[in-house]
Parts: structure tokens; sequence; C-alpha cells
């Protein structure tokens, strides 16, 4: 019961904060409803049981991500394109659009609703001893080293990219 | 009597802040509003995967979605970079206004 109130709250909050992030005239409004939306997304995740990424989401996204927009929020000047049109011409073409892949994303999912089935079968096992954090950790360090150090890599590539994309002179 | 929370709550949720984040990216003109609804994307993309993480009972799912935040954490900060130095030298930030490539 408490799950469910948890779920409506927080999808409120995630798809409220989403609505304004795409309609505010002014940038820092959306920045900030922006993080409401995440906020919501990281909630979420509390619900689903991933508290290592509840806490990657909001140190992560709200902490980072969101403080570097609005520090070029605040770097470029937006005061002129807050009073141009805030729509470009073909918005009706991409609204359109948007319905029909929603109305086929919403079909499948209306059809294939009992295919899901097998992931509330698998609820049953037993839950591991080992904490969620461990768990990622785990697999993170063993199945996927990988991708972990090739992550790391392009993390380097985009820190050197940025750098210099906002060098005065490259 | 409200019904059980299942994952199929969640892929609806994940699918309408999908089609949230689509519009932002089709319909703005101002490009660090395009770039926010891109975070929006992803965020609905991470969803998906950690609601079949819970259901599925695998913990592969939320390293997938961490590979996600970087991927996101990467594109924000080279975009922002962009960004910036299309202001300095075009002076706009309205995504209809560079049109250097437009017959």
């Amino acid at each position: 019961m408490l799950d469910t109130v948890l779920f409506y709250i927080f999808a409120l909050l995630v798809l409220g904060g989403g609505i304004l992030t795409i309609t505010r005239r002014n940038a820092v409004h959306s920045a900030i409803s922006l993080i409401v939306s995440l906020l919501g997304v990281a909630g979420l995740y509390l619900t689903l049981s991933a508290e290592f990424l509840f806490a990657v989401q909001i140190v992560l996204y709200v902490g980072g991500i969101m403080v570097l927009f609005l520090f070029v929020i605040m770097l470029v000047n937006l005061d002129q394109a807050a009073k141009e049109r805030q729509f470009n011409r073909q918005w009706w073409v991409a609204l359109a659009a948007v319905l029909a892949v929603g109305g086929a994303i919403g079909y499948f999912l209306y059809r294939g609703k009992d295919a899901f089935h097998f992931a509330e079968a698998a609820a049953g096992q037993a839950a591991s001893v080992l904490g969620n954090t461990e768990q990622v950790a785990d697999s993170l360090f063993t199945e996927y080293l990988l991708p972990f150090e090739i992550a790391s890599v392009l993390l380097l590539v985009a820190v050197v990219g940025s750098v210099v994309m906002a060098k005065k002179r490259i | 009597m409200m019904h059980p929370v299942s994952t199929i709550h969640y892929l609806a949720l994940s699918a309408a802040l999908l089609l949230i984040g689509t519009v932002g990216v089709l319909t703005r003109r101002n490009v660090v509003i395009i770039l926010m609804s891109i975070e929006l994307i992803l965020n609905a993309v991470n969803i998906n995967l950690i609601a079949f993480s819970h259901a599925l009972k695998s913990v592969n799912g939320q390293v997938f979605a961490i590979f996600v935040i970087t991927d996101a954490v990467a594109e924000a900060a080279v975009g922002l970079g962009i960004l910036i130095a299309l202001f300095r030298n075009k002076e706009t930030v309205l995504a209809d206004e560079i049109d250097l490539l437009k017959w």
C-alpha cells in the first residue's frame, strides 16, 4: 500500500517536473524543474530497492550535472533567447510524430502486459545476503571490468574535449 | 483499492518520460533546454533498466544504469562545452538560427 502511494507521488514529481522542464520560458526555471524530476527518479530507484543508484542519482545528477547546467546558464546570456519564440515552426509535426510513437508504445504495452508475469514470478526467489552496493560492486569489478575501464577512458576523453571546446583559442 | 505497483507501471511511466523528453528535443529552440530534454530521455531509459533489474532479481540492470549515467555525464560536459564555443562564435543559443548548412 505504502509502495503504491510512494510510486504515484514520485511519478507525479517525475512527469510534472518533466513537463515543466520543456515548457518554461526561463532556462533557470527549466533547470529547477529538471532537478525536481531527477529527484523523483531517485525516489523511484529507492522504491525499486536500488539504494546505490539512488545515491549516485542525487550526487551525480543533482549535485554534478545540474550545477554544470546552471553554471552554463549563468555563463551564456539567455536574456535575448527568453524574449523570443520558444518553439520552432515544425512543432506540430514533432507533436504529431511523438503522439504516433506514444500510441504505438501504449498499444504494445497494453497488448503485452500479460507477458510481464515472468518478472513477477522471479520475485519469489530468496534475496541475497549481500547489500545492494556490494552486489553492484561485485558485478562491476568482475563481470563488467572491461566496460568499466572503457567508461573511465570515455570520461577522460570528455574532460579533455570539454576543456578544448570551452577554450578561447584552440 | 489501488492495484499493486508492478513492472508495467514503471514501463508506462518510463515511456511517458521518454515522450516528454522527445517533445522537448524536437520542439524547443533553446539549446540548453534541448540538452536538458536529453537528460530526461536518458533517465527514462534508466527507470526501465532498474525496473527490470528489480523484477528479475538481477543486478546487471543497475550496472548498465551506471554506464548510462556515465554517458550522460560525458554528453552533458561535452555538449555544454560545444554550447559555450557556439555562443562565443555565433552569439545565439537558438537551434534554428544555426543554419550554416542550410541551402
